[in-house]
C-alpha cells in the first residue's frame, strides 16, 4: 500500500513531460469528455465529502450567528450587530471542544501520536537500514512480513491484541492463575490495577500495529534506490557508523522520513476500527477523537459531531499539503 | 546467495536486524498468531458452524461482493483519472493530483460520517434515492427475466448500496497511485510507432498501451479489494448493519466480541486473514511480473 505511496515521488516528477506528437494525442473531444469524467468522479467521492464535513460542522455556528445578525446589511448593523454575532457563531463552534470529554479525546489522540510515531520512525530506519545496506538470506520475506499490517483488517488488528491481553486472554489467564510462574509479577500488577484492554497502553499498542508499516515502506525503495557508495565512503574516511548515519545517510533521506512521518501522524490520529475494538469507550478515559465523533454522532449530536470531524478532517488536509510540498521540494533538489 | 554482510565494511547490521526481528515479532507476529492459536483449540466441527453459519455467510456474500464491484468500479474510474492526471493538462491539475489521496489521510469514521449526511434522503445526493428506485423499476420492466429482488427497494444510505459508496471512497487511490508511474513511464515512441504503421488511435490503445498497464491495473485492483475486505470505520455509519442483509463481515466480528464469543469471533477473523494474505501473496507476484514486464 505504501509501495505507491512511494512511487507517487516518482510519477510526480514525470508528470510534466511534454507528448508533442500529434499521433499520441487523444481527439479534442476524447479529452474533454475524459477529463469531464475524472473530475466528475473524484468531484462526487472527494470533495463532496470534505465540503459536508464542513458545511455540517458550520451549520449551527452559521444558525446562532443568524440569530443574532439580522438580514439587512446597513452599516448600523454591522458596526454595532456584527462583532457579537460573530462572538456568538465562534462560541458556538468551539462549545463542542472544550467539553471535558472532547479535551481528553484530543489529549489521548496526541498521546498515541506521540508514542507510536516515534516507534515506528525507530524501527523503519532500522528495518530500512539492514534491508538495504546488507544482504541477507530471507531478505524477501521480512520485506513482505513487514507489509503485513497493511492487509490485516483494522477489526482484526484490534481483537488480536484483545486475544492477548484481554480478560480472557493470556494476561487474563495470568491475573487470575491458582499459581502463577511469577507469583511477585502478578501480585504487582494486581496491585498497580494492570490493564492493556479498556485501557491506554491497548490503545498504543492498536495504533503501532495499524501504522507500523508506513516509514519502513518509505525508507526501503529509497534507500534502494541510494545504494551505499556514500556510506562506504564515509566508513573508509574514518567515519564511526553513528557518524555516517548522522552525516551521510540521514541527509539523503530525509524528505523520505518525513513523508513516512506525516503518514504515519495522520493514520495513527485518525485509526478508528482497531482503537474501537481495544477502547472499551470509557468516556473521558479511553476515547480517542474519532472515537468521540462516534459518540457524539450515535447521541444524535451532530453539529458536535462534525464540528469534532472538522479538525480531523483539518488534519487530513495538512497532510495532503505537507505532502504535495515535499514531493515539490523533492522533485526540485533531483532536477 | 552467502551472507555477504559478513564482508561489508558498514556496521549495525547485528543490531539493527535484532531490532528490526525483536519488534516485528512482539507488534505483529505475536499477537497475530494468537488469532491462529485461539482457532486451534476448536474443533473442525465447531470451526466449521463458527465461520459457515448463515449469518455469516450472509455477511461473506455483503462483504466480498460489494467489495469487489467497487474495487471494479475503481479500476475503470482510476484507469480514467490517472489517464486524464498523466497525459493532459489543466487548470488545478496538482490539486486534484494531491487530492486523490484523501481517503488515505481522512479518518475513517470522519469519512463515515460524511458519506451519510450525502447520502441520506435529506442530504444534498437524497435526489439518487427516488432516481436510483425509478431507475431499477425500469431495468425490472425491461428485463423482466433477471431476477431483480435483491435490487427492489433498496434505499441508498443505510443500506448496501452505501457499503457500495463506502467502499469506493476507501479503495479509489490504489488504482491511480499504482497506474500513474507506469503510465507516465510509458515511451511514446511505441504509440509513434503504432500509429506510423496505420493503427487507429484506439487500437493503439488496446492493443499497445492496454497491455503494457494490465499488471498494474490488477494490482491497484486487488489492493483497493484488499482494502475494501477489511474496511469497517467509513462502512458502519452508512450501511444501516441490517444482520443477513447489510452486515459487513468485520462488523459482525465486533458483534460477536461484544457478545463475549471470543472464539467465534476469531474463527471468522481467521477466514478473513487468510483471504488477505492471499490477496497480499497476489499482490506480491503481480508487482514481480510487472517489473519483469517493464524490464524487457
Amino acid at each position: 500500500m505504501a509501495a505507491i505511496v512511494t512511487q507517487l515521488q516518482q510519477s510526480g516528477r514525470s508528470h510534466a513531460r511534454a507528448h508533442p506528437s500529434r499521433v499520441t494525442q487523444d481527439a479534442t473531444w476524447v479529452r474533454w469528455t475524459l477529463t469531464a469524467v475524472a473530475l466528475l468522479f473524484l468531484l462526487g467521492f472527494l470533495v463532496l465529502p470534505l465540503a459536508a464535513v464542513f458545511t455540517e460542522s458550520f451549520r449551527k455556528a452559521l444558525d446562532v450567528f443568524k440569530a443574532v445578525f439580522p438580514q439587512e446589511w446597513t452599516w448600523q448593523n454591522l458596526q454595532t450587530l456584527l462583532p457579537e454575532a460573530l462572538r456568538a457563531g465562534t462560541t458556538e463552534y468551539i462549545k463542542p471542544f472544550i467539553d471535558s470529554d472532547a479535551l481528553s479525546a484530543i489529549k489521548l489522540t496526541l498521546l498515541t501520536a506521540l508514542i507510536a510515531v516515534p516507534a515506528n520512525v525507530v524501527f523503519g530506519v532500522a528495518a530500512a537500514w539492514c534491508i538495504t545496506k546488507f544482504s541477507f538470506r530471507g531478505k524477501s520475506v521480512l520485506i513482505t512480513l513487514i507489509d503485513l499490517p497493511f492487509a490485516v483488517s483494522p477489526v482484526i488488528a484490534g481483537l488480536i491484541f484483545v486475544l492477548l491481553f484481554g480478560l480472557q486472554g493470556w494476561l487474563g489467564q495470568f491475573m487470575n492463575a491458582e499459581n502463577p510462574w511469577f507469583p511477585w509479577l502478578q501480585q504487582w500488577l494486581a496491585e498497580k490495577d494492570f490493564k492493556i484492554i479498556f485501557a491506554t497502553p491497548g490503545i498504543i499498542l492498536a495504533t503501532i500495529f495499524i501504522t507500523f508499516p508506513f516509514v519502513a515502506r518509505e525508507l526501503i525503495p529509497l534507500m534502494q534506490a541510494q545504494g551505499t557508495d556514500e556510506e562506504y565512503a564515509a566508513v573508509s574516511l574514518g567515519a564511526s557508523g553513528w557518524q555516517t548515519f548522522w552525516r551521510v545517510t540521514l541527509p539523503n533521506i530525509k524528505w523520505g522520513l518525513f513523508y513516512g512521518v506525516i503518514l504515519c501522524n495522520a493514520r495513527a490520529m485518525g485509526e478508528f476500527g482497531a482503537v474501537s475494538v481495544v477502547s472499551g469507550h470509557i468516556r473521558g478515559e479511553t476515547n480517542t477523537m474519532p472515537l468521540h465523533v462516534e459518540i457524539l454522532y450515535n447521541e444524535y449530536q451532530f453539529s458536535a459531531a462534525f464540528a469534532i470531524a472538522s479538525l480531523l478532517a483539518l488534519l487530513a488536509i495538512v497532510t495532503l499539503v505537507l505532502k504535495s510540498l515535499v514531493e515539490w521540494a523533492h522533485s526540485r533538489t533531483q532536477t | 546467495m552467502p551472507a555477504r554482510s559478513a564482508r561489508s565494511i558498514l556496521p549495525g547490521f547485528g543490531l539493527s536486524l535484532g531490532f528490526t526481528i525483536a519488534y516485528l515479532s512482539i507488534i505483529v507476529l505475536l499477537p497475530l498468531s494468537a488469532a491462529f492459536l485461539k482457532t486451534s483449540g476448536m474443533t473442525w466441527a465447531e470451526f466449521v458452524q463458527a465461520v459457515a453459519s448463515p449469518r455469516v455467510l450472509a455477511s461473506y456474500r455483503v462483504s466480498f461482493g460489494i467489495a469487489f464491484l467497487a474495487a471494479a468500479v475503481n479500476a475503470f474510474f482510476g484507469l480514467i483519472v490517472a489517464w486524464v492526471l498523466v497525459r493532459y493538462k489543466f487548470p488545478g491539475k496538482r490539486v486534484v493530483d494531491a487530492l486523490v489521496d484523501l481517503p488515505f489521510a481522512l479518518p475513517t469514521a470522519v469519512a463515515g460520517i460524511a458519506l451519510t449526511a450525502i447520502y441520506a434522503r435529506n442530504g444534498w445526493a437524497g435526489f439518487l434515492e427516488p432516481l436510483w428506485a425509478g431507475g431499477v423499476g425500469a431495468l425490472t420492466q425491461w428485463f423482466p427475466w433477471v431476477n431483480w429482488a435483491e435490487w427492489i427497494g433498496l434505499k441508498i444510505a443505510f443500506d448496501r448500496p452505501g457499503i457500495f459508496i463506502a467502499l469506493t471512497f476507501v479503495g479509489l487511490p490504489f488504482v491511480v497511485r499504482t497506474l500513474q508511474p507506469v503510465l507516465a513511464e510509458l515511451e511514446p515512441e511505441f504509440e509513434e510507432a503504432s500509429a506510423t504503421l496505420g493503427a487507429t488511435r484506439w487500437q493503439t490503445i488496446r492493443k499497445v498501451i492496454l497491455p503494457e498497464i494490465v499488471p498494474a491495473l490488477i494490482t491497484g485492483f486487488a489492493m483497493a479489494f484488499a482494502r475494501a475486505l477489511g474496511e469497517y470505520g467509513s462502512v458502519v455509519f452508512i450501511a444501516g448493519n441490517m444482520p443477513m442483509h447489510s452486515e459487513i463481515t468485520p462488523l459482525l466480528i465486533i458483534t460477536k466480541l461484544e457478545q463475549y464469543d471470543y472464539r467465534g469471533a476469531t474463527a471468522i477473523a481467521v477466514v478473513l486473514l487468510v483471504a488477505s494474505f492471499t490477496l497480499l501473496l497476489l499482490i506480491n507476484l503481480l508487482q514481480k511480473w510487472s517489473r519483469r514486464h517493464h524490464k524487457i
